[in-house]
């Protein structure tokens, strides 16, 4: 049997409902018979009644709400349709919920989940990453699964972790990415990155839907060139793990970052800042960033292949990387 | 009501007290950042309190509700120790002067951001119910600038949709910082506001402390008894500027004259007279029993600990991943 990331999502979700009733669920047409805009909680509101409530269309109230009742002791996972709808939430995730545990001592036991990325025919506002946004301010954790079981195990954790926790949950990998369980025998805990592929040329660090496009970038570069690259999946982009980056950039002397993120700014500049001033001696070579395009992300399928990453850009950007 | 009466009176006087301490304080430049005085919303704030049970019920006061806070069971000690930063505070100098709460008393500590509370408190209530807790209730504040902004329109639909046992107090001070009412809302009266979410409305004349005892009571009553969300627009004008910083010169002379003898607190002295709850010496003696209180408590605030910033827990965080 095999199961999608979504199913995993949904798994870990009726076991936290199950375990624990403080968990509840909240966000736009989650609810009823319907299940959600990626039917993430089909089921769920017969199952466990009262604790899968839909939300009125008002993202900033979704994530006020969802404040007020960790206030009140519960533990609720609000749900925005799309990452792109959760800025008009980053008032309450990144001014409220962010400075909670700061200002009173009281830690917010929220998560934010959101359905990131891009997916062919999305267009500029059922695409974008926002990780870089919530992950810049003092007080969230955000996590950026990338396989099944990461998916399952991260999403269990962000309930566990008394913390509020954005999750971004990649929707191009909802029922592309399969898995024969979700289950993982000894799962890395949070804050340590994965060595998704092991290698000595040179160190792909990434994270989310561009894991398994670097994976297929790696796996050509071995076929055609015999060019072994290490694959560092970050999982959780803060905590950043920037051990495990500066170790693998110590075996292999090149690094490159890989993110579907716009350029400016954002995770592949903090890991390159991070890796040039705790590790420039062990660099042979400029780190590079490759990201999406300085661009809206654009509707029509052959655009937006265009404008991420895809695995022949970085099998590209990696043999250049390997020339300097 | 003679009993909450005096109650919410004895708060009233707390408050002016408090407020004309920390005005003299600010002037000798011995406070930080800004002083925000609650001089003409002294009715209101104490009178929506004073029904409520710290430890069950919801309060989120906000900027000019000093009055409130004594009415709820906050010394004018933990007042003084927000303004001051002291670290026996609950803000521990993180954050100050209005910006404080208990939220384990269902006293959320507010953010600057208008109308960001209103969904929390939402929440708050949410989990109430969710909880089997009954009989509880919430009273939020809000003012007529606080009736534009986005998040109060989303929340207070929450409110209404949930059939939350929340009082809004819209204090009309006629005044958003600068901005006049007639450039704030289009709208005839707040009260419709109210009346277009789906809330059963009052509305008084906040200088007259007696009529806005007994609106609060009605107003509180009615949540408590299951009758669904309360919206209370209490009319009044603000005495004083934004904070200390403003001399409000913008607000007519006319204005202001026409204001002149209706101080809330000269009004609920004379009221407690005329209601035979109090004599002139006792109203004399509450009067230097409050300025005493005010007194100790700032000379105590002033003594305590101030935070000592290598000795800072800056975690942003109450969950670390653990090292490997």
């Amino acid at each position: 049997m095999s199961v999608t990331y979504i199913d995993a999502i949904h798994q870990a979700m009726a076991e936290l409902l199950e375990e624990d009733p403080s968990v509840f669920l909240y966000g736009e047409d989650i609810a009823g018979k319907f299940g959600g805009a990626f039917k993430a909680t089909k089921g769920l509101a017969d199952k466990f009644p009262g604790r899968v409530r839909n939300a009125p269309i008002a993202e900033d109230a979704i994530m006020g709400v969802a404040i007020g009742a960790a206030i009140g002791g519960m533990k609720p996972i609000a749900e925005m349709q799309f990452a792109d709808f959760g800025i008009l939430a980053l008032n309450q995730m990144c001014n409220n919920a962010a400075a909670h545990y700061f200002r009173t001592g009281m830690p917010l036991n929220v998560t934010l989940r959101m359905p990131c990325g891009g997916t062919p025919g999305g267009g500029p506002y059922h695409s974008q990453m926002v990780e870089a946004l919530f992950a810049h301010f003092p007080g969230l954790h955000v996590f950026t699964p990338a396989t099944v079981a990461d998916a399952y195990y991260m999403m269990k954790q962000a309930v566990q972790i008394p913390d509020p926790v954005v999750f971004l949950e990649h929707k191009f990998l909802y029922r592309w990415l399969k898995a024969d369980t979700w289950q993982e025998a000894d799962p890395l805990p949070i804050g340590r990155a994965r060595i998704a592929r092991p290698g000595r040329h040179a160190t792909v660090v990434t994270y989310s839907a561009m894991v398994p496009e670097t994976l297929r970038a790696a796996d050509e570069l071995a076929r055609t060139s015999g060019y072994q690259i290490e694959v560092v999946d970050l999982r959780t982009v803060k905590p950043i793990d920037t051990d495990t980056i500066l170790a693998s950039v110590a075996r292999t002397g090149r690094l490159l970052v890989v993110s579907e993120d716009f350029p400016w700014g954002g995770v592949a500049a903090e890991v390159v800042a991070r890796v040039a001033s705790e590790g420039l001696h062990l660099l042979d070579a400029p780190p590079l960033r490759l990201s999406s395009k300085e661009s809206p992300v654009p509707y029509h399928p052959d655009l937006w292949k265009a404008h991420r990453p895809h695995s022949e850009d970085i099998a590209a950007a990696v043999r250049y990387l390997i020339t300097l | 009501m003679k009993e909450v009466g005096l109650r919410a009176y004895r708060a009233m006087e707390m408050a002016r007290a408090f407020d004309t301490k920390i005005s003299a304080l600010y002037k000798a430049g011995k406070m930080y950042g800004g002083v925000f005085l609650g001089r003409g919303h002294e009715a209101i704030a104490a009178s929506e309190a004073v029904f409520l049970t710290k430890g069950f019920d919801v309060y989120n006061p906000f900027i000019r509700e000093q009055a409130g806070r004594c009415a709820w069971g906050y010394s004018v000690l933990e007042s003084a120790r927000c303004y001051l930063g002291s670290t026996e505070g609950c803000m521990r100098g993180r954050d100050g002067n209005i910006h404080w709460g208990v939220p384990q008393d269902g006293n959320p500590a507010p953010i600057s951001h208008l109308g960001a509370m209103v969904p929390v408190v939402a929440g708050m209530m949410l989990a109430k119910r969710m909880q089997g807790v009954e009989g509880a209730v919430a009273v939020l504040n809000i003012g007529d600038g606080t009736t534009s902004v986005g998040a109060t329109h989303e929340g207070c639909n929450v409110i209404a949709v949930e059939k939350l046992p929340v009082v809004i107090v819209v204090t009309n001070n006629q005044y958003a910082y600068s901005t006049p009412n007639a450039q704030e809302f289009g709208c005839a009266d707040l009260v419709d506001r109210g009346r277009g979410y789906g809330f059963a409305t009052h509305a008084c004349d906040g200088t007259d402390f007696l009529q806005t005892l007994a609106t609060m009571q009605r107003a509180v009553a009615a949540a408590r008894a299951g009758e669904g969300p309360q919206w209370v627009v209490a009319n009044t004008l603000r005495m004083c500027g934004h904070g200390e910083h403003d001399d409000a010169s913008y607000i007519p002379a006319e204005l202001k004259a026409a204001y002149a003898d209706r101080d809330p607190l000269l009004i609920a002295r004379r009221q407690v007279q005329e209601q035979g709850w109090l004599t002139e010496e006792e109203v004399a003696a509450l009067q230097a029993e409050c300025a005493d209180e005010v007194q100790r408590a700032m000379a105590q605030a002033q003594k305590e600990p101030t935070p000592i910033p290598a000795e800072t827990d800056w975690s942003s965080v109450s969950w670390k991943p653990s090292r490997y």
